[in-house]
């Protein structure tokens, strides 16, 4: 900063916090013209600032198909996860069964899909 | 063209000179002469950006004028005026701190009768005199409270002793020190110890064992014989000036390892900061002198009433500036309170609550309860648990999610909130009846003396910065009990 001078211990790392360090390569930049971002998976075709990603290699919750021995039983997020991440952050539709409808009961089984997801069983569609 | 005003900060002069501290990031950062102007006019009125820029670009040009809104926005010294005021955010850590202080309360009794006392006096929580807790903490009381401290603390930990007056039950405080030494050499730790007395005691054997355990001294002093005899008298009235001084200089001529300090209570009768810091440097020979005003509800004859504080404002910022002229030559000074208010606004510390009761730091009363401080020693509803069965995690997490400040929505909007987080929960208790409450009788007083810190250090960053690095990291000086 040039024109506030910080002085004391928390303003420094306040300016570090503002301004870092411009010779230091941004994380995940592929060259220096990339703008620095925090996830890059498909900043090239994305425009500059805030917006809506599409595509499930922007959206980040690692663990819920398989856990680190590729089983299922240490799974880092709940089950019920795998009912709403495709849908909710991407586009996939095939495993909302309250959409698609290959559960009949699910109105009756699974009203607050959170609290009731175990009650789904298994379904033969 | 968004308007922009005024953000979180205060703005402050010092030496001729403008400077920020923001809130909450409890930053203090110098502005220049074009970040002064443009804070001027939006001190004024909200302002566009544009229109900041030709009304400043003639004198600095649109360039740096531009450049500089920029930066005080980024900065959130300056905000848009439609922006949601930012909520303080609240997060109540999920796993227990460490422990690093405990106080312990070796005893309930006292020789001295001084009449504004908040353990004996009209405003105590406990029935100290035939109460449940019992008179004298027991040795095992003692032990299992190291071992508690010990279990819960980190690699260092810091044990105070306290009383009524700590000398009385001398027994007990040098049991635990050599059962919390040796302790803590088994585990790896370090410990350290500080006690806080009347100085009615201090024989020269107790002075030998003080300085040989490297203890931090903390004597409660009002002042010259006319002040110190006017409130901390024995029962029978007699003032105790006489009995003290010579063993307080015996104490000072013989521990020098640790700075041993003077803590005074302010009383509207005693008011005299300058005459009083004088003598106990000057005649006395303490090193350090800290002042408090006395902690009582209104109305109480030695309480402050509204304009009181202002009276302790304008004499502590007439010692201050002894302080200031002294730091600027690189000279140190024995005003304490200023000297622990800089060290927190040079670190930057911006406070979730007030202090350190009920976190890191516990009062375990003579019982052996565990409680917020040694104010509250004793006190069956502000006790966290007990010695021997640990402490209450629930009982702990409930109290600081109901005391965090995001809770205190009268300090939401103060700049002063890094550093006062609301202030004593022991005074808050006593004035307005509730823990939880906000010291809203001191705010002026509090905001005026952060000010005057302010204004020191702004003054001293600019003329003396090496003065400042005595401050520097984080400096975890156990605090005193007071």
């Amino acid at each position: 900063m040039k024109h506030l001078k910080p002085l004391n211990e928390k303003a420094h790392r306040l300016e570090r916090a503002l301004e870092p360090d411009p010779g230091a390569q941004p994380p995940g930049a592929a060259s220096p013209d990339v703008p620095e971002r925090d996830v890059v998976g498909l900043a090239l075709q994305q425009p500059q600032g805030p917006h809506i990603p599409l595509g499930c290699s922007t959206i980040f919750s690692p663990g819920w198909e398989v856990d680190r021995t590729g089983g299922t039983a240490g799974l880092c997020q709940p089950v019920e996860r795998d009912l709403f991440d495709c849908h909710l952050g991407c586009f996939w539709p095939a495993q909302v069964p309250d959409q698609l409808n290959h559960a009949p009961d699910w109105v009756k089984k699974c009203a607050a899909a959170q609290k009731d997801w175990r009650n789904i069983d298994v379904i033969f569609p | 063209m968004m308007h922009l005003n005024p953000g979180d900060c205060h703005v402050f002069e010092a030496g001729g000179r403008r400077f920020l501290y923001l809130a909450p990031s409890a930053a203090v950062m110098a502005a220049d002469e074009v970040s002064g102007a443009v804070l001027d006019l939006l001190r004024e009125q909200p302002r566009a950006a544009d229109d900041i820029v030709s009304l400043l670009g003639p004198r600095f040009g649109p360039a740096d004028v531009a450049e500089t809104v920029d930066e005080l926005v980024r900065a959130r010294a300056v905000t848009r005026v439609d922006e949601p005021a930012r909520r303080v955010p609240k997060i109540v850590p999920l796993t227990p701190m460490p422990l690093s202080t405990m106080v312990m309360n070796v005893t309930n009794q006292c020789n001295l009768s001084c009449s504004y006392c908040y353990e004996y006096g009209e405003d105590k929580i406990v029935q100290t005199e035939n109460g449940r807790q019992p008179k004298w903490m027991s040795e095992e009381t003692a032990r299992a409270s190291v071992d508690l401290l010990l279990r819960e603390s980190g690699t260092s930990a810091h044990i105070t002793f306290f009383g009524g007056e700590t000398l009385l039950n001398f027994k007990v405080l040098q049991t635990a020190v050599a059962y919390a030494k040796t302790r803590a050499a088994e585990l790896g730790k370090t410990v350290d110890f500080s006690l806080t007395t009347n100085a009615t005691l201090l024989k020269p054997e107790v002075i030998e064992f003080l300085a040989g355990h490297d203890f931090g001294v903390t004597i409660s002093i009002d002042g010259p014989a006319d002040v110190q005899n006017r409130f901390r008298v024995f029962h029978n009235g007699a003032g105790s000036y006489a009995l003290i001084e010579p063993k307080i200089k015996a104490l000072l001529a013989r521990h020098r390892s640790r700075p041993i300090g003077a803590r005074v209570t302010l009383t509207r009768e005693t008011l005299q900061v300058r005459r009083i810091y004088d003598h106990l440097t000057h005649e006395m020979g303490f090193c350090e002198v800290g002042f408090a005003p006395v902690t009582s509800a209104p109305g109480r004859p030695h309480a402050f009433g509204e304009d009181g504080f202002d009276e302790v404002l304008a004499q502590f910022r007439d010692l201050a500036r002894d302080y200031r002229d002294a730091a600027l030559e690189g000279r140190q000074h024995g005003f304490s309170n200023v000297r622990e208010t800089l060290g927190e606004i040079h670190r930057g510390a911006s406070k979730a609550w007030p202090c350190g009761a009920g976190f890191g730091l516990l009062g375990v009363s003579t019982a052996g309860d565990v409680n917020l401080c040694h104010r509250f020693a004793g006190s069956d509803d502000h006790r966290l648990g007990t010695v021997r069965d640990g402490i209450d995690r629930e009982r702990q997490r409930a109290f600081l999610d109901a005391h965090h400040v995001a809770n205190k929505t009268d300090c939401a909007t103060c700049w002063a909130r890094p550093l006062c987080a609301g202030g004593c929960y022991h005074e808050a208790h006593t004035r307005h009846g509730s823990t939880t409450r906000p010291n809203l009788h001191y705010c002026d007083w509090i905001r005026g003396w952060t000010e005057t810190c302010l204004q020191i250090y702004g003054e001293i960053s600019e003329v003396n910065p090496a003065f400042l690095r005595q401050f520097d990291g984080a400096s975890h000086e156990a605090p005193q009990a007071t």
